[in-house]
């Protein structure tokens, strides 16, 4: 049973984990010679690398405060984790923890969707999506699998 | 250099010194030690800031950027630091360079008391005076810009004797509607969450605090004193490793 503790706290971690990559690495789209994600546009141009910041339009701001939102609950959710851990009566049921975990997956969820449908606003239309957008849409599933598993999930003594 | 001299603490070496007179004690050695201290910090001090506003240039602030909506007034402020009183003297001038030229031009000049305005270049009878010298403040307004406005303005300031420094340059962007500034639109969403979170947390602890105090107030009146020390003593379990068990 102590194996499925540690099994849950490593699922959530993960799922914090990519949520952050995801959210500082610059790579929502990749071209051969520039990169962009939500917070800056850096392009090599002739050898210089340089980074221009982001569009200032709103949307993409929308998706700034998503996924930050998701790190905040996903952080949120684990120390609740913890705290519940020690103070739940036998029987008792997590579930603070699997609302926020669950919330946080739906703020995800919120900023992926902005960001594929408004995208032709501020992404030129031959440029393929990058590793971060793509841990973005993993981190979805996982955070609310996390969120569902500590919904289940009851305390024994 | 600084004119008078800086008392220098002598009270502390004279011979008279109320703590020789009775056994020096650690406290007091200490203390000294701090005043001394203290007094060379000042020193110092007074001596670096006599030292510096002989070789500090004037500074002159202007904003960085402006935006403004077609047809809107835009006010352009420049101010300026100087250790040197503000003299009767003291002039402004403001120079115009439009985006892509390569020259700038002089649109405005204060001097000797008299603001003297742009009446032959692109800013004719579109722009005011707005600054209050005295309190050195050389702001200039621009009525009705327009697209043609786009450019780089340079504010100068001198105060006699004070007159070493560079300008300081504010670029003005004309917009047909005005683009919401970057990290606006994610503070305020991010700002409405928590804050409704809060919000949730300290309305449920209320309810929780006023239910408790309305049971409590009904077993009172109910039982007396007599249920007193029973309640609000919750058992404490041990801290053990806690497992957990999935069940649907």
């Amino acid at each position: 049973m102590l194996l499925l503790l540690m099994g849950i706290v490593v699922l959530h971690v993960a799922g914090l984990v990519l949520l952050l990559v995801s959210t500082i690495v610059s790579a929502w789209v990749i071209n051969t010679n520039s990169r962009s994600d939500l917070w800056t546009n850096c392009t090599t141009v002739s050898g210089v690398y340089r980074c221009d910041p982001a569009d200032t339009g709103v949307w993409i701001q929308a998706v700034q405060a998503m996924m930050i939102l998701s790190i905040i609950f996903s952080f949120i959710s684990l120390f609740l984790f913890f705290c519940q851990l020690f103070t739940l009566k036998k029987g008792g049921r997590f579930l603070l923890t699997g609302a926020f975990q669950i919330l946080a997956s739906l703020f995800v969820m919120c900023g992926g969707i902005i960001y594929t449908v408004m995208n032709s606003g501020w992404v030129p239309a031959k440029e393929s999506y990058g590793f971060s957008f793509i841990l973005a849409w993993i981190a979805f599933p996982l955070a609310f699998i996390s969120g569902v598993v500590y919904v289940i999930l009851r305390k024994r003594e | 250099m600084p004119s008078g001299l800086i008392p220098f603490p002598f009270h502390l070496f004279s011979f008279h010194h109320p703590s020789l007179s009775r056994n020096p004690s650690h406290t007091d050695l200490r203390g000294e030690q701090r005043e001394i201290m203290l007094s060379v910090l000042a020193l110092t001090s007074v001596v670096l800031l006599g030292i510096a506003s002989q070789t500090t240039a004037i500074v002159v602030y202007t904003s960085w950027e402006r935006h403004a909506l077609v047809g809107t007034d835009v006010r352009l402020s420049c101010s300026f630091f100087s250790w040197q009183w503000t003299s009767p003297d003291v002039t402004f001038s403001w120079h115009y360079r439009p985006d892509g030229a390569k020259e700038a031009i002089s649109i405005f000049h204060y001097a000797g008391g008299i603001p003297y305005v742009d009446t032959k270049g692109p800013f004719r009878d579109r722009m005011e005076f707005v600054g209050n010298p005295s309190r050195r403040d050389g702001s200039i307004l621009l009525k009705n810009v327009d697209f043609a406005d786009n450019g780089t303005f340079t504010c100068d300031a001198k105060n006699p004797p004070d007159i070493a420094g560079s300008p300081s340059h504010v670029r003005l962007f004309v917009f047909e509607k005005v683009p919401v500034q970057a990290g606006v639109i994610t503070g305020a969403i991010i700002g409405v969450v928590l804050g409704l979170l809060i919000l949730i947390v300290a309305i449920y602890y209320l309810m929780r605090f006023l239910v408790a105090r309305r049971v409590f107030s009904l077993s009172m009146s109910k039982h007396g004193r007599k249920g007193k020390g029973k309640e609000g003593s919750q058992q404490k379990q041990k801290p053990k490793v806690p497992l957990v068990f999935i069940s649907f």
